[in-house]
């Protein structure tokens, strides 16, 4: 007796499932096929002889619906892939017209089958009924799969209930669940007037409509409970979701950034910015907990090294510490600060600018340094605005001050104050 | 020094390892290199090396366990040269990175980090300074901020004193040790001796807040 060898991995399970992707009915027989490994054709044919002699193949073709999960499921691709279908950048199911050959040639038998049905056992309208019933349900059928698969698409946490019966819209969805009413309840109509009085009509569609009654409440509060769990569910499933499209997202720059590189090899500048560039989006996704907005003080200088480390390919190294909220009154050191960076990065002709930020509760202040090769800051040429506007008034007029020090030997290094609370005249 | 200084490498990915290695060049000895706590708790006990270069996330347990077997491991008799730790990370996490420097680290400095001044923290820490990057400078004003008094030069571990705080800021404003010594007209000793305080109360102080100050660090 040979033992088996042991497996680290359990077995997979093959499941049958149905194919939703081209569907002509519901999508069972190509779906049962794949499971059994037959041709299509065979399945289907089976089903039509199977409807033919008795009927059974309609019942045992609608159970298998019923049972049998979309195939949508179940269906893992790489994590990439998956995002990029749920933000629908893929291309979807294409149709042609010739594609509903098949259903046209169903359409042609099923009306062969009920004339030869009539013509064997008479009775004609019960069969037009049960025919009118099974379209109807089919068509709703139909359209729940075309909703659950807009379902799975969704990105919104909540869940929708005109969403969740017609999908995505649509005049085809629309088109078949009015239909498929309509399919239903003329085919419980005529099955009612088949005793031939009109009045009987009545009798038979009210308590069908009281029977439904009946079934929601009974049924209604554990419906209602199943929903919620499904919600919860859905909303724990849609945050992963996210989660999982931003990864994909970021790894997709990274891709594109390493393409980039390769193109620029020879360039060092161009690929020390991209890497750089790519290096930044990175560790901020991994590792800021909190994503810096330019709001904050921190958020708003964080934006200034972006800039500047793209648009000039210097490292900008910031250091904060503390941090606050900004409002019309802070806001001018901000901009005080890029026109120094910026100053920095364009003329000082060193690789690294460092910025360091304090927010202390009486004040904030903020350092630029380079190692560059300096410049004397009386003999700046009175054209030149950015130094005395931008950076020297901008901080007086608001209250600051600003100081440059600046040598050939050590560089050149900027401070800028600004108090937090207005001064006593400004401020009445 | 007359041998060159031997070193370890600890970090689980294999290319920045070998970049690593490329950059240090000749001017270090590497000794071994590790990807996980358990290699490179053997690897210390194993080669005895002077600096260990650790990242600071690290399969295992992160670098702070290596740090923590590391000390506690059999056979390292008090006349023989201790093995000390220098934090490499890419991560900007300040808990993580104030937990490493907490656990035993005499330094920490980001991986954008050049090829000479590597070498030249690597000198400074196997010597027994600390190694303070701009960013572990900010970390460490923003974990004692609030404390400071003007006139505090008492022995609390709590607090930085007017003087060491001081050097962290010219630290964090990008600084080399000797500009610092220059700005504040004392020697690159001096500076040496205020990182090394800075550093002990780092890794002694016992303020609850410290722990996990980084959490509310943004309110002020």
């Amino acid at each position: 007796m040979t033992t088996s060898a042991p497996t680290t991995q359990a077995p997979q399970v093959r499941r049958a499932t149905r194919d939703t992707r081209q569907p002509i009915i519901g999508g069972v027989a190509a779906g049962l096929a794949r499971h059994l490994g037959v041709p299509v054709l065979w399945v289907r044919a089976g089903f039509l002889v199977a409807a033919v002699l008795g009927g059974s193949g309609v019942i045992f073709y609608a159970g298998l619906w019923l049972v049998l999960p979309g195939d949508q499921l179940y269906d893992r691709s790489a994590p990439g892939l998956e995002s990029a279908s749920r933000q629908g950048r893929r291309p979807g199911r294409i149709r042609r017209l010739a594609d509903s050959g098949p259903a046209v040639a169903l359409v042609a038998l099923g009306l062969g089958m009920v004339l030869t049905a009539e013509a064997i056992f008479g009775n004609g309208i019960v069969i037009w009924a049960l025919v009118l019933a099974i379209l109807g349900f089919g068509l709703l059928w139909r359209q729940a799969d075309e909703a659950q698969r807009a379902r799975w698409i969704d990105q919104s946490e909540r869940l929708n209930p005109v969403r969740a019966v017609f999908g995505s819209g649509g005049w085809a969805a629309y088109v078949r669940v009015g239909a498929g009413f309509v399919l239903v309840i003329a085919a419980v109509a005529l099955f009612a007037v088949r005793h031939g009085r009109v009045s009987d009509v009545y009798d038979v569609l009210i308590s069908a409509g009281l029977g439904v009654l009946g079934l929601g409440i009974t049924l209604g509060p554990w419906i209602w409970r199943l929903t919620n769990d499904l919600a919860a569910e859905r909303a724990e499933r849609v945050r992963t979701q996210e989660r999982a499209d931003l990864a994909a997202h970021l790894h997709d720059s990274v891709l594109q950034t390493l393409a980039l590189i390769q193109k620029n090899a020879g360039d060092a500048p161009t690929v020390t910015r991209l890497a750089r560039s790519q290096e930044r989006d990175l560790r901020a996704w991994l590792f800021d907990a909190a994503p810096a907005d330019d709001r904050t003080l921190v958020g708003s200088l964080h934006q200034i090294v972006r800039e500047v480390e793209d648009t000039y390919g210097v490292d900008v190294e910031l250091v904060p510490v503390g941090d606050v909220d900004l409002d019309e009154r802070l806001s001018p050191i901000v901009a005080a600060t890029r026109e120094a960076v910026t100053n920095a990065a364009k003329h000082a002709g060193t690789p690294v600018v460092d910025i360091y930020a304090e927010v202390s509760p009486d004040m904030l202040e903020v350092f630029i340094r380079d190692r560059g090769k300096g410049f004397d800051p009386q003999g700046v040429p009175v054209d030149r605005q950015g130094v005395r506007n931008s950076i020297l008034s901008r901080m007086a007029r608001h209250g600051g001050t600003a100081e440059i020090r600046s040598t050939a030997e050590t560089g050149t290094e900027v401070r800028l104050t600004l108090p937090r609370e207005p001064r006593q005249e400004s401020n009445p | 020094m007359t041998h060159p200084i031997r070193v370890l490498i600890v970090d689980d990915h294999a290319m920045f390892r070998a970049g690593v290695r490329a950059e240090l060049g000749a001017s270090v000895e590497v000794v071994a290199e590790a990807s996980d706590v358990d290699e490179a708790v053997a690897a210390i006990r194993e080669h005895r090396p002077d600096v260990v270069l650790l990242d600071v996330h690290l399969p295992g347990g992160g670098g702070a366990e290596v740090m923590r077997r590391g000390a506690s491991s059999p056979g390292s008799p008090s006349g023989e040269a201790v093995t000390r730790y220098l934090a490499l990370s890419v991560s900007d996490a300040a808990e993580d990175v104030i937990g490493t420097i907490r656990a035993g680290a005499r330094g920490y400095v980001t991986k954008t980090i050049t090829g000479s001044e590597l070498i030249d923290a690597i000198r400074r820490v196997s010597e027994g300074d600390a190694v303070f990057s701009p960013r572990l400078a900010g970390f460490v004003l923003d974990a004692f901020a609030g404390t400071i008094e003007i006139s505090a030069v008492d022995e609390d571990l709590d607090r930085l004193t007017e003087r060491e705080r001081e050097v962290m800021r010219l630290i964090a404003r990008g600084y080399a040790y000797k500009e610092v010594a220059r700005e504040l007209f004392i020697s690159i000793k001096t500076v040496e001796t205020h990182m090394s305080s800075v550093l002990r109360k780092l890794q002694l102080s016992s303020r609850h807040e410290l722990t996990r100050w980084a959490s509310d660090r943004r309110l002020l």
